[in-house]
């Protein structure tokens, strides 16, 4: 083979890999330096460097190969200097030939280390960086083919570089983006807990409801395998699912006794007027609105505000209404003390198709089955009932049965098509 | 007679001389494994580097670089390097990118060791 034909085979390689080599946008650092291998290897150069522009006027160094540990990690480029360079129509200097301002005012120190030619990086009218490359192994000049390889190679790992910093500021503003969001988020979650708080503040004897309804929403939620977006919906539909109690007389909300029933027409316009409240707002989560609206539905069509039945009523409204009354039954208010657990229980079961919607009961007696046994990884429920509340020996077996013959109901239905 | 293969890179010394065989393709990750295997030798007090090339059917760029960069090495440490038993092609590759200038060429692995014992006098190169 002629020495031509191999030295152009070997070139070709080389290009072929260099350009594999700039298209992975993995490893920065390893693909410049491998980058810079492919160049030196391709025309047997001894020793050479990649420098990158960092900012407007210093360029550091991102691979070295043959230099010594002492070889400058930064240079400094003035904004003549950068002119001068993009200036220049064929970017390959020699350092003992070229009269440009940067090369002079390195020449020294460039030629006590051994590099012979300075090549700046250039693309889109931008100074990139620059390849500084020792003499060949052979001891020859540079021939005007070297030159062109050299040329081509360097645009090459120019537009690498160029790529990788554009990919690196679109990931960095998308990281910026996603945490603004989730500092938004945070934000809307607060203001949502404080306005809960505000909510409770006006019922004397249900102080904390809101919270623990968007706990207990949040528990199910999880049980029944939402996702976390939704997860975190429901809990906000908790928070604000009595909002609509702001525009209630507080005299009747406080009231010690049953309420007559003007009073109770009056009270019984709060998931309405929580709508109201609600609907205007963009809230980041689906359907907050209707979850406040309907979570006074039945699945008997027996409740309000607009007597819906079943499938009608969104799942996640069923889930608040569960949490809500659970809380309300569990919870001491002005004219009971608050039942017990086993009480509770057969309140659910007997109400569980009627009143709640059984998958939404199935998985929060679930919850507080793992809770008791010690299976859940927090014991959220019981912290919020109180110390001993579930204590009861036969509460397990109880929330067991409740589970059995739910799932058996379920199952039987599903059969039933 | 010192036998290791750390690493994947065969070696064994002779005296204070490394042998380094370098696999069939001599590429960045091979190529490397060779550079990190050379220093290590070198660095634990060996005097004269012979990469065996008997197993080798290509070098690429990145192997001609680090080629370069490990004669440099031994350069720097005052040790001699022979390639031994290189193919035609690659002779013709390193010949023609002049790494033939900083190296001795040997036929075999024994011949190099030979050459290396009369570098005080006259080497013998191919």
């Amino acid at each position: 083979m002629e020495p031509s034909t191999h030295k152009l085979i070997h070139t070709f390689g080389a290009l072929a890999d260099l350009g594999q080599e700039v298209a992975n946008t993995g490893d920065f650092t390893e693909m410049v330096r491998t980058s810079l291998h492919l160049l030196l290897g391709t025309l047997a150069l001894r020793r050479g460097a990649v420098a990158e522009c960092n900012d407007q006027r210093t360029l550091g160094c991102v691979a070295l190969w043959g230099l010594d540990d002492g070889f400058l990690q930064e240079f400094s480029v003035s904004e003549q200097e950068q002119s001068e360079l993009l200036s220049i129509e064929t970017p390959a200097l020699l350092i003992k030939e070229s009269n440009a301002s940067f090369l002079q005012r390195y020449h020294e120190f460039l030629t006590t280390e051994g590099i012979e030619l300075v090549v700046p990086m250039i693309v889109r009218q931008e100074l990139t960086g620059f390849v500084l490359l020792g003499g060949k192994a052979s001891g020859e000049e540079f021939s005007a083919d070297d030159f062109e390889t050299i040329r081509a190679m360097v645009r090459h790992i120019g537009v690498g570089i160029h790529t990788h910093r554009l990919i690196e500021q679109v990931a960095q503003r998308a990281e910026e983006n996603r945490r603004l969001y989730e500092e938004l988020r945070a934000i809307y979650r607060d203001t949502v807990r404080a306005f809960a708080a505000a909510i409770d503040i006006k019922d004397k004897y249900t102080q904390g409801h809101s919270e623990r309804v968007g706990r207990y929403s949040e528990i199910i939620a999880q049980e029944m395998g939402w996702s976390e977006d939704e997860v975190e919906g429901i809990q906000i539909a908790g928070y604000l699912h009595d909002v609509g109690k702001l525009v209630v007389d507080r005299n009747i909300i406080n009231a010690p006794y049953h309420i007559d029933a003007k009073s109770s027409n009056e009270l019984n316009r709060h998931p309405v007027a929580g709508y109201e409240i609600l609907a205007p707002i963009n809230h980041p989560y689906a359907d907050i609105p209707l979850m406040a609206k309907y979570h006074h539905e039945r699945l008997d069509g027996r409740g309000y505000p607009d007597g819906l039945t079943d499938e009608q009523i969104p799942l996640g409204a069923k889930i608040v209404s569960l949490a809500d009354a659970f809380d309300a039954m569990t919870t001491d208010r002005p004219y009971r003390r608050r039942r017990s657990f086993e009480d509770v229980i057969r309140d659910l079961r007997q109400n569980s198709g009627t009143q709640f919607e059984p998958k939404v009961v199935v998985a929060f007696a679930r919850a507080i089955l793992q809770e008791i046994s010690g299976n859940a990884k927090e014991r959220r429920i019981m912290k919020m009932l109180g110390k001993g509340y579930l204590d009861g020996e036969r509460v397990p077996l109880l929330l067991a049965d409740l589970i059995a013959e739910l799932d058996g109901k379920l199952q039987s239905t599903a059969a039933n098509g | 007679m010192d036998i290791s293969t750390g690493a994947t890179v065969k070696s064994h010394c002779v005296g204070t001389t490394a042998i380094v065989y370098a696999s069939d393709y001599l590429n960045k990750l091979t190529g490397e494994k060779i550079e990190r295997e050379c220093r290590r030798q070198l660095d634990s007090g060996c005097r004269a580097l012979v990469i065996d090339f008997s197993d080798t059917q290509l070098v690429n760029s990145i192997g001609i670089s680090i080629l370069l960069g490990i004669i440099d090495i031994a350069e720097k440490s005052g040790a001699q390097v022979v390639f031994s038993d290189v193919n035609n092609q690659t002779i013709q590759l390193f010949d023609m990118l002049g790494l033939t200038r900083h190296v001795a060429l040997a036929r075999n692995e024994q011949e190099a060791l030979s050459t290396l014992s009369g570098f005080n006098s006259t080497p013998t190169v191919h």
